[in-house]
């Protein structure tokens, strides 16, 4: 059923995630992420049954705590949730009602009180699940976490890769964006450059972190440098209050020098794929003719975190010897 | 009353002393240092092979947090934490609730410090009025009541005019302004050091910049007015290369640099425990150049003063998300083992110039009356034990506050006595076992 090209290896097979909680890619061996991801493959298959629900969950409870707001990703654990059939809740919190009161930490505290098994949490501060890592039982699933990570996402993007491409070593990826702000970029280098890709990151110097040569990608401000002869563009979206903080000049001006269009594809492979993490601003970070366009493959990665995070809450409950045990 | 230190290595680098001498002390006073002095009706303290008497230590950066804050330290808790670290005096800092800066907040310090009786109490006056960047606080209220100099610390002084009429007054009374050096817009929200370590954490970067651009204004004002200018809590290598300078070119400036940054990175941001927030100060840890520079700096003479900035803060106040927690750590009773540790015993410096660092040289900033042994000062004495083992405990330290990022360090050296007016209010109890109370 898989078909990765990843180098065999001569240790027993994984077959669960051997940790409490998925706190980042950083985290994870190369043999892991392999295993998250032929599991999301088998995954994937649930959902295209007439009845799309399987009982490897059955009696967990899983709470999605998200501190911001989330349509996409708080959707897509909901549904990998109940496919799984885990007793879910979700509880969102406005920041602002933390700032009235209640520390995370104590929160998080009263919810572990009801013995849930699974905690998944978006937050705005980086670290946030490894502060409840420490103080909670449950394992702890990382939603994205301030600029820190967002392994969810980066798990479904080298799904999406590996289906298109059927490998992901030694693809030319491209990402291209606010590199400063973006928890999607962290998680998908560690992935990308674990799984032996060639990692390119470009956007304007006043976005780029500092010493990001360190962590194994090239680094370039020349979009065009970055797009020659990649196999996957990976767009990250602009806000647009960066351009107050004098990032950069106008919407217009970043279209005019990082905004990916079809002529600026063209350098790139003939079969690119074209990915987005959503929500995309059109004509900003990427014109619409390429969003909608043959090489975009936008709403596979959507479909594919259903999928991927159906695998991640699976392997973390302790996989297939979970259910021999159950 | 008259008690007698025999035995014992005694340092004091002001008096060129160094070497096997008895310490008679009469009446709270320094009456003799002499080899073989006579016991002539003294009460006679032994003191064990191996320690170092040395003038007493003097933290000139401590956050003691009363008025306003004594959930995290009071003026008692802070001074019985001073004692322990081997410290005889400090000078704290105005950023407390109300604001140091009015003769009857400096009054309420000095008149707690008066009842704890523990280390000697040096308060700093604010620059301005509430700290709030705008009208000069009552300098010379300040000075008489007992401010040994000025700053609004905790944050930079809000303007280069500010600061430099700050230097023009306060020079009249001949008292520093000590600075905390940044620029609050390179600052921004950032949260730790800019660097490998805080992109790969996702954390808000400072750059060293940002605290470079504050000595540089200050040094640049401090050759305009002729006055006294001391940097605070240095970190960045770009600050020793202007502090280096402005000392070649005479400018009157000194600093200070703390022991966490002086032993830590930015590397402690990610280990061994991920987002501690007890390695978030500001400044922050710096990446691995700066920190050398601050060694270099220290071993060179660029450094007048290690100084802890002693920061307490409630562990509900740390245990919290890393950007929502405050800045700062606790020092006073890590600075000695750390300093012996990492500077004494890895080679940078001597035991002498870990004296001066920690001694002489803040009571010269400050114009203080300790530093020496000489006869008749105050008989302020730390008693070092060079070769201690030290376990840092977190759980046991004195101060109201534990937010230390060494909880489980390891080290070498230490401190076996603190002596405060003649009178031992800290005794290592392996080392002073018999010591009677009182003495």
């Amino acid at each position: 059923m898989t078909t990765t090209s990843e180098p065999i290896d001569t240790k027993p097979a994984l077959t669960s995630l051997r940790r409490k909680d998925l706190l980042g890619i950083a985290d994870l061996s190369p043999e892991e992420i392999a295993l998250v991801l032929d599991t999301a493959e088998a995954m994937k298959e649930v959902g295209s049954r007439p009845i799309k629900k399987v009982p490897a969950l059955r009696g967990k409870t899983v709470v999605n705590l998200f501190f911001e707001p989330s349509t996409r990703t708080r959707t897509s654990f909901e549904i990998a949730e109940k496919r799984l059939s885990a007793d879910t809740l979700s509880v969102a919190i406005g920041t602002s009602s933390v700032v009235k009161g209640e520390t995370l930490a104590d929160t998080a505290l009263n919810l572990e009180a009801m013995s849930p098994d699974m905690i998944v949490l978006r937050h705005s501060s980086s670290g946030a699940c490894h502060l409840l890592s420490r103080i909670c039982r449950s394992a702890i699933v990382n939603a994205g976490d301030g600029t820190n990570e967002h392994p969810t996402q980066a798990l479904l993007d080298a799904l999406t890769i590996r289906e298109r491409k059927g490998r992901l070593q030694g693809l030319k990826v491209a990402i291209v964006g606010d590199l400063l702000h973006s928890r999607v970029l962290r998680s998908n280098i560690h992935l990308l450059t674990k799984m032996g890709a060639h990692v390119w990151v470009c956007g304007p110097p006043t976005l780029i972190p500092a010493e990001m040569k360190q962590f194994g990608v090239r680094v370039t401000s020349y979009v065009d440098e970055a797009v020659a002869d990649a196999d996957v563009v990976m767009l990250l979206r602009i806000q647009l209050e960066r351009m107050e903080g004098a990032y950069f000049p106008s919407l217009r001006e970043y279209f005019q020098v990082f905004g990916m269009t079809e002529a600026r594809l063209r350098l790139a492979r003939p079969d690119v794929m074209i990915m987005h993490p959503g929500p995309m601003n059109r004509g900003v970070e990427i014109a619409s003719e390429v969003a909608d366009g043959p090489y975009s493959v936008i709403l596979d990665q959507v479909a594919n975190g259903v999928a991927v995070r159906m695998a991640v809450l699976y392997l973390l409950a302790g996989g297939a010897e979970h259910e021999e045990a159950a | 009353m008259k008690k007698l230190l025999k035995g014992g290595r005694v340092v004091d680098p002001v008096n060129a002393i160094d070497g096997a001498f008895d310490i008679l002390i009469v009446d709270g006073l320094i009456g003799r240092v002499g080899r073989d002095l006579p016991v002539d009706g003294a009460t006679v303290i032994e003191v064990p092979a191996g320690l170092v008497l040395c003038p007493g230590l003097i933290d000139m950066h401590v956050h003691l947090r009363e008025p306003g804050q004594e959930h995290k330290e009071t003026v008692a808790t802070g001074t019985a934490s001073a004692v322990a670290g081997g410290f005889t005096a400090v000078a704290c800092m105005p950023n407390t609730s109300p604001v140091n800066d009015s003769a009857t907040v400096t009054g309420l310090i000095l008149a707690k410090a008066a009842a704890a009786n523990l280390a000697r109490v040096y308060p700093i006056g604010a620059v301005s009025k509430g700290q709030k960047g705008e009208l000069l606080a009552d300098i010379a209220e300040l000075k008489a009541a007992g401010c040994v100099a000025i700053t609004d610390d905790g944050h930079p002084t809000a303007t280069a005019l500010l600061l430099r009429r700050a230097l023009e007054y306060a020079g009249m009374f001949g008292i520093p302004v000590v600075e905390h050096c940044e620029d609050p817009t390179l600052k921004g929200d950032g949260v730790a050091h800019e660097g490998y370590h805080a992109s790969r954490l996702g954390l808000r970067g400072i750059p060293g910049a940002c605290e470079s651009l504050g000595v540089e204004r200050g040094v640049l004002l401090a050759e305009l007015t002729g006055s006294a200018f001391h940097v605070a809590h240095m970190s960045a290598r770009g600050s020793m290369r202007a502090v280096r300078k402005a000392k070649e070119a005479g400018i009157r400036v000194t600093c200070e640099v703390a022991p966490h940054h002086f032993t830590l990175t930015d590397e402690a941001l990610g280990a061994p425990v991920p987002y501690d927030t007890n390695t978030k100060m500001n400044p922050p840890l710096r990446e691995t150049a700066d920190r050398d520079a601050m060694i270099q700096g220290i071993a060179d003479g660029t450094v007048d003063v290690i100084a802890t900035d002693h920061a307490p803060h409630h562990y509900d106040e740390k245990k919290v998300e890393f950007d929502r927690a405050p800045f700062g750590i606790v020092g006073l009773e890590t600075a000695v083992p750390l300093t012996f540790d990492r500077l004494v015993h890895a080679g940078h410096i001597s035991l002498r110039r870990m004296i001066e660092l920690l001694s002489v040289n803040p009571a010269r900033v400050l114009k203080l009356p300790g530093g020496t042994l000489s006869e008749g000062a105050a008989a302020d004495i730390t008693v070092l034990a060079p070769d201690l083992p030290v376990r840092i405990e977190a759980a046991k330290l004195r101060s109201r506050s534990k937010n230390t990022p060494f909880d489980g360090w390891e080290l070498r050296g230490g401190v076996a006595a603190t002596i405060v007016g003649g009178r031992m209010v800290f005794a290592n109890e392996q080392l002073f076992a018999y010591v009677e109370a009182g003495l």
